[in-house]
Order: structure tokens, then sequence, then C-alpha cells
């Protein structure tokens, strides 16, 4: 009996017994292709508050003072004030007030997402457009101007995850207090 | 009388069909807090008031972007999945548009919805302008469980970083016990594939998760022990309180509801009988119950539901209403199958800074006047 004629002939006998059909647990194709560990590494651009990730190089704030200025002051402000994008400094000790302001200096637990975020987004016209050490430059000259590194302070793959920042246990996490 | 058209040969047929042209006015609210220097970054509002039933045109979707809308050629693009796993693999879109899908009926709403509703002095807005950063469709695609099985997870997996191909390259992270349950690889929007502003040619959906996790033009999902820290999920779409902390990872929307006809800008013609219609939705699961007030809170009754059945979903609610021609303050509220019920405006205010802006579920407020206009009022 060929395969065909098999399950017709279950199949009637199926129907006969009067059995009612489950629904299948889905089965997946499979149809995902190896990633090389290269082309991972090209793609991934994430960074955590471990820094694991982050390139070589480094910056301090002096480097990424004129940087700033040329690519990032017209949207965030000369002095990092804002307007008409984000602020990125000020507001520390402000977020109990009536008035918080929340600035990376203010609020951002981690140093890393600097890192992260600049490289990935911005500037806002030419994401991805930036070397490894300039945006070293830029996320050291936004933490010296909230006072949080010195001007000479190289940021690094090995320094950068160990800044402090002021807020940084200012989160509660929901998730885990849900769970 | 008769009418020319009856007179007249209509329209040959169109290829992808449109509203009547006597409907072409309702379009989404935009918000767009750079203006023309960045036309594409931040959001186009569904309009809520001019809708009924439970699911939104693809077209009046609501919109949250934060670099604007890619222009993304699917045979370009690959989903990268990586990470703690034991296979690193990438999808072509051929690939997952040829996978056994499945279909449900969800609402996305921006964690930031209702924002507007939380200015000094309530504004004049129609209720989509202020409250329809919310929409329900029906989405098809792939469990997310099914390419992680295909992947392997290590045991060390905890979290999932999701991450958009557009120009923001906006990422999330997502805990797994979230894309094991009924996070979904959507490919599919109201029976055609997504909108390019919605995320084409693939996105993520997170059920009734803070809209902004469920990431569009979706390129990579890492596989990691911990979660990102992501500016998005630190500088923003954390919850300050009045203490100066802030609550972090706060991804299930809560149970809302609103009323959106009629609602704030519109103007009752007469007296006599009404429909009070509107939505509830909760991100627990289903909505078990809404109740409504024509007088601002003191009395309430049951309001009849439609869709009650669908989780994570729009509901429609209705209630006959005889307005007398005396002023009125309509409010709704919904309540979860969790049992979860809608907050009123102060009890919610009551938990957050003054800053916060996010997560704004308090009960909505119209108040018809005398001579019929209805108006936004903080109750």
């Amino acid at each position: 009996m060929s395969t065909y004629k098999r399950l017709a002939a279950a199949a009637v006998a199926g129907l006969l017994a009067g059995c009612v059909t489950q629904p299948q647990p889905q089965k997946a194709p499979s149809l995902g292709t190896a990633a090389p560990a290269e082309e991972v590494a090209q793609l991934d651009i994430s960074i955590p508050p471990t820094g694991q990730g982050l390139p070589p190089g480094g910056a301090t704030a002096r480097q990424g003072a004129t940087l700033y200025a040329a690519k990032c002051a017209s949207c965030h402000g000369a002095q990092g004030g804002g307007k008409p994008a984000d602020a990125l400094v000020g507001g520390i000790g402000s977020l109990a007030t009536e008035r918080p302001v929340r600035t990376v200096g203010s609020y951002w637990p981690y140093a890393t997402t600097l890192f992260d975020y600049i490289r990935r987004a911005m500037p806002l016209a030419k994401p991805l457009s930036l070397s490894n050490d300039e945006v070293y430059a830029l996320s050291a000259y936004i933490l010296y101007l909230n006072g949080i590194v010195a001007e000479d302070e190289a940021m690094t793959a090995t320094t950068l995850p160990l800044v402090r920042m002021p807020n940084r246990s200012g989160f509660i996490d929901a998730w885990e207090q849900k769970r | 009388m008769l009418q020319s058209w009856e007179r007249e040969y209509g329209a040959p047929f169109d290829g992808y069909g449109q509203p009547s042209r006597f409907e072409q006015p309702i379009m989404r609210h935009f918000l767009r807090p750079y203006g023309d220097l960045a036309p594409g970054t931040g959001a186009a509002l569904t309009p809520l008031e001019a809708l009924e039933g439970i699911i939104t045109p693809s077209g009046l979707h609501s919109i949250r972007s934060h670099s604007g809308t890619p222009d993304i050629d699917p045979q370009k693009h690959q989903l990268l999945l990586h990470g703690l796993v034991a296979r690193p693999l990438k999808y072509s879109m051929p690939a997952l548009w040829s996978y056994p899908m499945v279909t449900r009926v969800h609402f996305i709403e921006c964690a930031g919805n209702s924002v507007r509703n939380l200015a000094p002095q309530p504004l004049q807005l129609p209720a989509g302008a202020i409250h329809g950063n919310v929409s329900c469709s029906e989405w098809t695609g792939i469990p997310l469980r099914v390419l992680l099985e295909e992947a392997g997870l290590v045991a060390e997996a905890k979290w999932l970083i999701a991450e958009g191909a557009d120009s923001a390259h906006m990422s999330r992270s997502i805990p797994l016990a979230k894309a094991l349950d009924d996070a979904l690889i959507a490919l599919y929007q109201n029976g055609e594939r997504l909108r390019p502003e919605q995320g084409y040619p693939v996105r993520l959906l997170l059920p009734g998760w803070e809209g902004n996790m469920n990431v569009k033009w979706l390129r990579r999902i890492k596989v990691v022990a911990e979660a990102a820290h992501t500016k998005d999920e630190t500088s923003k779409y954390t919850d300050l309180q009045p203490d100066g902390r802030a609550l972090q990872f706060t991804f299930e929307m809560g149970v809302k509801s609103v009323i959106t006809r009629p609602s704030g800008t519109m103007k009752l013609p007469r007296t006599g009988l009404y429909e009070i219609s509107g939505l509830a939705w909760s991100g627990a699961g289903q909505i078990r119950r809404v109740e409504v007030s024509v007088d601002g809170g003191s009395t309430w009754a049951d309001a009849t539901l439609t869709g009650e059945e669908r989780p994570k979903s729009f509901v429609r609610f209705r209630r006959a209403w005889e307005w007398n021609g005396q002023p009125a303050v309509l409010q709704s509220r919904a309540i979860d199958a969790k049992d979860q019920v809608q907050p009123t405006r102060k009890a919610w205010l009551a938990q957050y800074s003054r800053a916060n802006a996010y997560h704004n579920n308090s009960i909505v407020s119209w108040a018809v006047a005398a001579d019929g206009s209805v108006t936004n009022v903080y109750v």
C-alpha cells in the first residue's frame, strides 16, 4: 500500500472511530543559518554595565570638547543644558524636589549607557559615524561637564564601567520585585 | 430626492482601497517635540474619537519613533539571534515568512500615552490627541519561543536585548520569561505585511507590555544574563516617584479605559438618547468589567462589553445614556481579570513625582455643558 493510501485508510479509520483531531504542537522548519562570529561581532553594539564589548581605545574630556561643540552642542546646548534635545548636564540632587531635572549627571545609573547610546544613535542625522575614540571622548566630556570625572581622566574599556554615577542606587527593579 | 450618484456610473476598481474622500480628514494626531528639525521623531496618535469597534485600521495605528521610519528592503534585512545560545543564527525574511504562524489580537500602548493629560490645565483636544498613543491590531507571526528553541538557550540565559534596524538602533532588555510566554516575531498586521512605520518587515510584539519594548524593524536579539540598561530603560521609561527614586522595568501596561464618544471637542446637538462608547484594555490580561459614570464618579453602572474574551486586547464598551440637558461629567472605570481597578486621577498622581510621564492609566473625565459642548476636565 502506498503511503498516501495508508494515510487515507488511517484517516477513515479515525473518522469511523469518531476521534477528534487534536491541534498539533507547532513544528518549526529550522531555517536559521549559522551566524559566523565575525558577522555577530560586527553587528553586536550592545554595551552592558559590565562594559563587556567595549572596544579598545579611549579619550579624555579635554579631547571631547571640540568634538562636542561641533557635533552635539547645536541640539544639546553649548554646556549640555539641552534644548531642543535633552539636557545632558545638571540637576544632581533635584530628583526628590518639586522640579526634578533628569540628565545624564543627575539620573543615568550607568556610564556605559553613554557609550552604547552615543555610538548607536548619535548624532541624530548620522549615527554610527563616530570612531570609537570619538565616542569615548564625548562620553568623557559629558561626564566631565557633570563633575563626575576629571578633565584629563581617560575613558577606556577599563575605566568607563568603573565610573560611579551619582544616581546609581536611585532605581528600584520593579520586575524583580514583582517576581 | 434622487441623488446624482444614483444616476451616474461609479468609479472603476482601485488596486488598493482608500477611505471615502468624505472621511479623509480622519488622520493621526502628530506630537513632534522637535518640529521640522526631526519630523519623524515623536509620535502620531490614533484618532480614537473617530473610530468604532476594536481593530485600529493599520494606516491609523499610532506611531512612536525615535529617528523616523527606515526604508527597509526585506531582501537585504536579516534577523540575528545570538548571545547565550548554542547556535547563533541569522534569518532572512523569506525564511521567516515560511514559518508556521499564529494570529492574535493585541493592543500596543506607548508607556508615555496620556502624558498630555498631565498638563497643568486640561488640554482641549480630541480624545485621540491626548490618549491615542494606543491602538489594537490583529498580528500574525512566529512565536519567539520557536526561534529561541531553534538556537538553543544556554542555562545562564535570563534576558534578551532586542534592537531595531532604524538609525536610532532602539534597544530594550526583555526578560526571557516574557519571550518564552507570548512574545511574537510579528510579520503581518491586520492581514497584510507590517506597515513601514509599524516595523516592516519584522517587529517584536510583547503583548500588554510598554510599546517601546515592541521593537520595530527588529534586526538583532541577543540572549544575555543581565539587562543591558539601555538609554530607553534608564533615562527613559522609568517612573520617577515623589521620593526621587524611580521604578525601573515596569513593563506591563495598567488597566485603563477612555470614553471615545462623546469626548473632548465634540458637541451634543440635542437632548435625548445617546450611546456612550469607549475602549478598555489591560496589559495583565482580559477586561472583566467596565463601569460608566455620568455624574463625575458618584454613581457607576456596568457597560456592555465586546471582545472581552481576548486578553491584552481592546474591549469596546457601550452604555445608553439619556441626556436631559443638564451639565454632566462622563467617566469610565475598567477592571481587569486580575481585579485591578483603573485608579482615579488623584490616586494615580499621588504615586509619582510630578515629572513622571509614564504609565498614566488614570480615569479620564469629559464634562458635558448645558449647551452640549464636551470638554476635558480634571476630576
